[in-house]
């Protein structure tokens, strides 16, 4: 990370601003106006359009290999995607992953 | 119905709030951690999770910073991912919208994944709620996570101190957002947009860090909309 501490700083008071306002919005600002519903289509979507686009390179082409493609790591995010979307909890996912991720980092060092 | 029979509504809240409690706390601690490798100072970190409390977007964040992408990116990648909760604000609306402004304020502040589920279904189920009980009920789903997510995202900037490198640590964001994620993939219009997002970001990842994303969000969200409204129209 090469941003100075200002910098550092800047990002998390825009992001808390941004994000207050955001929550806030309706709430506060916009009132019981109805919303467009083609703008509630795109705002369900925004997780599930910006999250995948930015995990795909890093599992695809993780920095640690170099950017070669690497098994494990393909492994371990494919653990973690279908535990997740199985049992519809975070956790488990995040569990799934770190274990299959984490044993396999162990056997690879042992042989 | 007696007010002696049934338990407060911040008690409710509360009680509805705990089970939250363990899906948070690890997220938290994660962050702190990831936080504290990635290179910001404690006191970031904490800025961060108290200031901005959430976590999707956080680590969003995180990691455009890590690749060093320009601050522009970095807050349209990360804001756009709670642009969700500008939908949650909405819907809040009805039921709280003639609260005073300053507790519209603090729930503004606490509106997040959690809080708004759980109040949203709880106004469904009881129409008769008042709206001081209303508001009473979503500070108490809060209070067990906001004051944990903090607490924790703490224990986890002290754990990131001391963890060695050999962990390879690296990899446990893409896991983290994988699985924020598959829970996510509700329809075939959500799955749609996630596929559109990938596709398009791997395409442009020449692009400066954070400018292909932003291009594969918007063409993912216009995906998940239209195929939405297509299948709608099947439907009908």
């Amino acid at each position: 990370m090469t941003y100075s501490t200002a910098e550092i700083w800047l990002i998390i008071a825009l992001m808390a601003v941004g994000t207050f306002v955001i929550r806030f919005s309706f709430l506060g600002l916009i009132g019981d106006r109805p919303m467009p519903p083609f703008v509630l289509r795109l705002l369900r979507y925004t997780p599930v359009a910006v999250i995948p686009g930015m995990v795909a390179p890093l599992v695809l082409w993780p920095q640690a290999t170099g950017g070669q493609p690497d098994l494990l790591r393909l492994l371990a995010a494919m653990a973690a995607l279908v535990v997740a979307w199985r049992s519809r909890k975070v956790v488990w996912g995040m569990v799934a992953g770190a274990a299959v991720f984490y044993a396999g980092l162990g056997i690879s060092g042992l042989l | 119905m007696s007010t002696a029979t049934i338990k407060s509504a911040y008690k409710q809240g509360i009680s509805d709030g705990l089970p939250f409690v363990f899906m948070v706390a690890p997220f938290a601690v994660l962050f702190g951690v990831v936080a504290v490798e990635a290179g910001l100072s404690l006191a970031q970190t904490m800025g961060f999770t108290v200031l901005v409390i959430a976590g999707a977007s956080q680590f969003a964040a995180l990691q455009l910073m890590v690749e060093n992408a320009a601050i522009g990116f970095v807050l349209l990648a990360a804001l756009a991912v709670n642009l969700r909760m500008a939908m949650y604000s909405a819907a809040l609306v009805p039921y709280l919208g003639a609260a005073p402004l300053w507790q519209r304020v603090v729930v503004g502040y606490l509106n997040f994944d959690q809080t708004y589920m759980m109040s949203v279904a709880k106004y469904e189920d009881a129409p008769d709620m008042s709206v001081p009980d209303r508001v009473r009920y979503f500070l108490g789903v809060a209070t067990p996570i906001a004051p944990l997510w903090g607490c924790t995202t703490l224990i986890g900037a002290l754990i990131g101190k001391a963890i060695p490198d050999a962990l390879a640590i690296d990899f446990i964001l893409p896991i983290a957002f994988l699985s924020m994620v598959a829970p996510m993939l509700k329809s075939m219009a959500h799955v749609a947009a996630a596929l559109v997002s990938v596709v398009v970001a791997l395409a442009l990842a020449g692009l400066p860090s954070g400018a292909g994303l932003l291009i594969a969000a918007v063409c993912a969200m216009v995906t998940g909309a239209g195929v939405e409204v297509w299948i709608e129209r099947r439907v009908a």
